[in-house]
């Protein structure tokens, strides 16, 4: 096993370590922090594959965090209300079942990653940056203008949803669940980087020219890659929303898209486990540093511009050295 | 005559006032290797971006394989076997030299994209690589970053690249920019070699080259073809040394 790949191991085993012992020593907090850690380094994993693979560096996945957080916060306040979604032309009623809020949100932030997709990926470097961006800010402010689900209040579920077979409110079974969806998508992720797609995707980063002189289309393969990556963070959404039983505008917020770009610096950028280390760092920065003053973020901007001045490869570069290529 | 390859059919590009490619028709015969040469701003960057997709004409065809391609996007036309090198190399810099030679055999091998097989893990692909990267002198370098090699390599890999497309014509811009004379004089035996494979339509400054290389020689001067001919006719043409070779010639 390479250096890296020892690293990711233990970086693994540490996340399941934690929330194990706090379980048996009765802190449930520290499984929540767990918990958090191990949701927004799912979303991390999901923008990994477009800004870390790609090169696709979007300010605006809040979006498709958001449209998850907000396909639980609908359907479960449906079923919690007892009213139907809609009623004409078909009947569609709320629902409490995760399986089925994870496929609605996963399917919903799918959709929407096409479309912004299809439409920014025309543009490049800055522009696209700008882009993201703006359809990120549209779901903000739609989101705060939607009286119907709490505009800008948000929308509160008193009940965490279910799955079949696990007691969720139970924290240490909720963050099983979590840490499943975070492996699955680690080992998509993984897959999806060795495969000819991965190849050919991250030629296209290096040299879009490349790409299209062996007969292969740059923006088809990014379109491709923003999807995906759209998913992933959209589920991830979900979950978030279910972590918190409650759902409002700041899900869709730019700094939301920021922090996520931020766990992918923190950890490495195109490592895959880069943004769970990343959101580890971040969580536990948050927690300690915020603990001791308000003004936690002017320490987590210092080790920012360090990382980034001293650490191009961010945590996993610094301690796995330079990205040993496969085979 | 045999029907050529690859032809362009009186085309003919403005930017603004300028006329890049003002109507230009020049073929390319199976097994030769004919040579656009030209002053700077000439029109052969239009012209082979014309050829390879990157700008669509205003008017006229190009034509491959007998097939009208004027209207096909360049990572179609790569598809049917129109291989193409770039002046200043464009590889995957992060990646190793078989990565970049296995990129070159993904789409040639036909069918879809994987979006879970290992992509060096196929052995036909991997073949298709190493036969590439042998014939270019690179296999021993299979595993080695791109970035790491040489400028003379980064060229041959380039070439090892459009080798992997099963290429009917290769489209070569300025294969020997930048390297010294040795590299160049080794580069030209290479090609030499490598019109067995398919044609070339070669963009070159490098003179030596052109005249040891070239079965026919076609002249840029301001968007036009002014000549084409044997090495013999265009060093004969007073046109071509007025305009072209001048002092040197």
């Amino acid at each position: 096993m390479t250096r890296e790949g020892w690293i990711n191991a233990a970086l693994y085993a540490g996340l399941l370590a934690v929330p194990l012992w706090a379980w048996a020593t009765d802190e449930p907090f520290t499984i929540t922090l767990a918990t958090r850690v191990a949701i927004l380094a799912l979303a991390g994993v999901g923008l990994n594959i477009a800004l870390g693979f790609g090169g696709l560096i979007s300010l605006g996945h809040a979006a498709f965090f958001g449209i998850g957080g907000y396909a639980m916060g609908i359907l479960a306040s449906h079923a919690q209300s007892y009213t139907p979604l809609m009623e004409t032309p078909f009947l569609i009623e709320g629902t409490k079942s995760m399986p089925v809020i994870w496929l609605v949100a996963i399917a919903a932030s799918s959709l929407a990653a096409l479309v912004i997709g299809a439409l920014s990926l025309r543009t490049s470097g800055v522009y696209f940056i700008m882009i993201t961006l703006a359809f990120g800010q549209m779901f903000y402010f739609f989101a705060i203008s939607w009286p119907a689900y709490g505009g800008e209040d948000g929308l509160s579920i008193y009940v965490r949803n279910g799955f079949p077979g696990v007691n969720t409110l139970d924290p240490i079974q909720f963050f099983a669940l979590t840490f499943v969806l975070l492996s699955l998508a680690l080992w998509l992720s993984a897959r999806l980087a060795a495969s000819e797609f991965g190849l050919a995707l991250g030629a296209a980063r290096q040299s879009p020219q490349r790409v299209e002189t062996v007969g292969l289309s740059p923006f088809r393969l990014r379109l491709t890659a923003f999807v995906i990556s759209g998913a992933i963070t959209g589920l991830a959404g979900a979950l978030f929303a279910d972590l918190n039983r409650f759902v409002s505008p700041t899900m869709f917020s730019w700094q939301l898209s920021g922090e996520l770009i931020v766990f992918i610096i923190l950890g490495g950028v195109g490592r895959l486990f880069g943004p769970v280390a990343g959101a580890a760092l971040f969580i536990t920065l948050e927690h300690v540093l915020g603990g001791l003053s308000d003004y936690w973020h002017v320490y987590l901007g210092l080790l920012l511009l360090v990382v980034v001045l001293f650490a191009r490869g961010g945590i996993i570069g610094l301690l796995a050295g330079r990205r040993v290529a496969h085979d | 005559m045999t029907d050529p390859v690859l032809a362009t059919r009186d085309i003919t590009k403005s930017f603004g006032a300028v006329r890049a490619s003002d109507g230009i028709s020049i073929d390319l015969r199976p097994g030769e290797i004919h040579a656009v040469i030209g002053p700077n701003g000439a029109g052969k960057s239009t012209l082979i971006a014309q050829i390879c997709g990157g700008l669509r004409p205003d008017s006229g065809t190009v034509e491959f394989l007998g097939k009208d391609i004027t209207s096909l996007s360049g990572p179609a036309r790569a598809q049917r076997g129109l291989a193409r090198t770039f002046q200043i190399s464009a590889l995957a810099m992060e990646d190793t030299v078989l990565q970049n030679a296995v990129l070159g055999a993904l789409k040639s091998r036909g069918g879809r994209l994987g979006y879970f097989r290992p992509a060096l893990g196929q052995s036909n692909l991997r073949e298709a690589a190493f036969e590439a990267l042998h014939r270019v002198g690179l296999a021993d370098q299979a595993a080695v970053r791109t970035a790491e090699l040489s400028h003379g390599q980064r060229r041959q890999l380039e070439v090892a690249v459009a080798l992997t497309l099963r290429p009917r014509a290769f489209v070569m811009d300025e294969p020997m920019a930048g390297m010294g004379s040795e590299g160049s004089r080794q580069m030209t035996q290479f090609l030499d070699t490598l019109r067995q494979d398919a044609p070339i339509l070669l963009v070159e400054h490098d003179m030596d080259a052109v005249f040891a290389l070239a079965d026919r020689i076609s002249v840029l001067v301001y968007g036009q073809c002014i000549a084409t001919g044997s090495v013999a006719e265009i060093r004969a043409n007073a046109d071509v040394q007025a305009a072209y070779l001048g002092q040197d010639a």
